[in-house]
């Protein structure tokens, strides 16, 4: 199992908690969504993960090579082309200088931006920027990749489109992903499994399989999504006055 | 989300945007189902909810076409003659004000001489060669001094932007420095050095390192925070931090420090050059300055405070000007502006 998540707590000072007794379980390979609503701690949850912040109690397991990590905008270094954005994390990985070069051609080639590699972000638009974004956080080369709301700034067409990328490379790279949004569609899209996160504290109250008919039937997959929405209300209910 | 969305379950509720394809959709390798709603006669793509494209090369296809629908058309810079032509035409007008001041006779011509006069001066000056001596003893120095400034102040920048304690340490002291004319610094470096080139570069050192650092360290301030996120989770050392991401980033405030550093090299290189003359100390614009004070002679003043304009000018059009433009254009970021 390559993350599991064991009574995880988190508040920032004395502040009410923001997680609170979160129990996940991520096997190799799996493609988790991670919904919730705004407030959720579902960014917090990720960043414990990925190492950038400590839980306050709980245990967490996850690779000891630590995890990939996609941020809601792309966080491209401006100064760098597109190539070397992918190349910065091969170097920082240890690769030598002329597998750097080949790695990250193959890379931009798996994203479908090979003619684009030398330029630079603000020359691309957001949906190649996601996906030279994409191509780094793969160049990290981690069995686990943690995506926070990636899509979540691009407009429809382009998601719709990197959905089906998303899904590809997952299929090709074999990667762990675990997925934040708080887009039901999408989470059913494209998790194998949709992981419902409550809202202060955030904890695991409900999760659901996704299987292969609810890829190609839509109607399978609008059914799922109205009873998730639905559930996901109640949720947000709880919180009126 | 419609509300009414959470009931409805019919095959074709899904309320993303539904496309009609024409042909039938190519299956995908290993793969036995594909996009269908399963209404007679048509076939229908519903994104959003299912796989809306149909395998690997129609992918390709669509990203290419959105691709080169967002992107700008390359636009080809041409040679802009208004860059040139303005700023000539803007130097003739003052020259042709100064003319025409000095011809109605104000004041006494020896007091303020006119554009040839000056012009005469700049030849004598020329032809025994002092022009010439002073330009170069003078760039050289503040070259030198600018570019020993660079190394040394670099590094300290970069560890007082880095380390909390020691910039609260001797962040104040450094803004201080800033501050404190390097005029200052010259009684005190003739007392220490005596009449020798030591006396002129201690007080270039003075006036440009702590605007070099200061310029540095809020470049680095202004460093958007998700940089630092993105390193450390690219497994980023402190070092590489420094070197790969932050050095960079900060680049745009660096330079404007660097340019800062420059200019406070060539000013305080001038009032060490007016107030040091004599020893060891070679001839440089401002002992040429000088010189025409004690000779009384306006024209040699004003020769040289022309040279030492035009020499500032030169090096920001010839140096800063455009690594500075390229720096940016680089980043996307001088669109719209004025330069």
């Amino acid at each position: 199992m390559p993350v599991v998540l064991e009574n995880l707590g988190k508040r920032f000072g004395d502040g009410a908690p923001v997680l609170d007794d979160v129990n996940a379980t991520i096997g190799k390979g799996e493609f988790v969504a991670l919904l919730g609503a705004s407030g959720c701690g579902k960014s917090t949850l990720l960043n414990i993960m990925a190492g950038l912040e400590v839980p306050t109690s709980g245990a967490l397991e996850v690779p000891s090579d630590g995890a990939a990590f996609m941020f809601q905008d792309s966080a491209l270094f401006p100064w760098l082309t597109a190539r070397e954005n992918v190349e910065l994390a091969l170097k920082l990985r240890g690769v030598g200088k002329a597998e750097r070069r080949a790695k990250a051609g193959e890379l931009l080639d798996l994203v479908h931006l090979a003619e684009a590699a030398d330029k630079r972000p603000h020359e691309l638009s957001g949906g190649m920027r996601q996906r030279v974004a994409l191509a780094r956080s793969l160049a990290q080369d981690r069995q686990l990749l943690l995506m926070d709301e990636p899509f979540a700034a691009l407009d429809a067409i382009t998601r719709d489109l990197l959905h089906d990328e998303l899904e590809r490379i997952w299929k090709e790279t074999g990667r762990t992903i675990v997925f934040v949004t708080h887009n039901v569609r999408e989470a059913v899209r494209l998790g194998q499994r949709v992981l419902l996160l409550s809202s202060r504290p955030g904890r695991v109250v409900e999760e659901w399989n996704v299987t292969e008919e609810h890829r190609t039937d839509a109607g399978l997959a609008g059914q799922l999504t109205g009873v998730i929405t639905a559930r996901l209300r109640e949720e947000i209910r709880r919180h009126a006055k | 989300m419609p509300s009414k969305f959470l009931s409805d379950s019919a095959p074709d509720a899904a309320p993303a945007p539904q496309v009609d394809v024409t042909e039938p959709p190519l299956a995908e390798p290993g793969e036995t189902k594909v996009s269908t709603s399963s209404t007679a006669g048509s076939t229908k793509i519903h994104a959003a909810l299912t796989r809306s494209s149909t395998g690997h090369a129609d992918l390709r296809e669509l990203e290419s076409g959105l691709d080169s629908l967002q992107s700008d058309a390359v636009r080809k810079a041409r040679i802009d003659w208004s860059r040139v032509l303005l700023p000539v035409a803007a130097l003739v007008v003052l020259v042709l004000i100064w003319q025409f001041y000095v011809s109605l006779g104000f004041k006494r011509r020896d007091q303020v001489p006119g554009p040839l006069d000056v012009l005469g001066q700049f030849g004598t000056l020329w032809a025994d060669g002092s022009l010439q001596e002073a330009v170069w003893t003078s760039l050289q120095r503040g070259l030198m001094g600018f570019l020993i400034s660079v190394v040394i102040a670099t590094p300290i920048g970069l560890l007082l932007a880095q380390v909390a304690p020691l910039r609260r340490a001797f962040g104040p002291l450094i803004s201080g420095l800033q501050v404190l004319p390097s005029v200052a610094w010259v009684p005190a470096a003739i007392i220490w050095f005596g009449l020798t080139d030591a006396t002129v570069y201690f007080v270039v050192f003075m006036g440009a390192i702590p605007s070099i650092i200061n310029g540095l360290i809020s470049g680095v301030d202004q460093i958007p925070p998700q940089y630092r996120r993105v390193g450390t989770v690219l497994g980023a050392s402190r070092l590489e931090m420094a070197i790969q991401i932050i050095l960079p980033a900060a680049l745009p405030g660096y330079l404007g420090g660097l340019k800062q550093g420059w200019a406070f090299s060539w000013r305080s290189l001038m009032a060490a050059e007016i107030i040091a003359v004599g020893g060891t100390i070679g001839f440089g614009l401002g002992s040429m300055l000088n010189q025409g004070r004690d000779l009384a002679d306006m024209t040699i003043v004003m020769s040289a405070i022309l040279l030492i304009l035009a020499v500032g000018i030169l090096i920001e059009l010839l140096v800063f000007g455009p690594v500075e433009k390229r720096l940016l254009q680089r980043r996307g970021l001088l669109a719209g502006s004025t330069r």
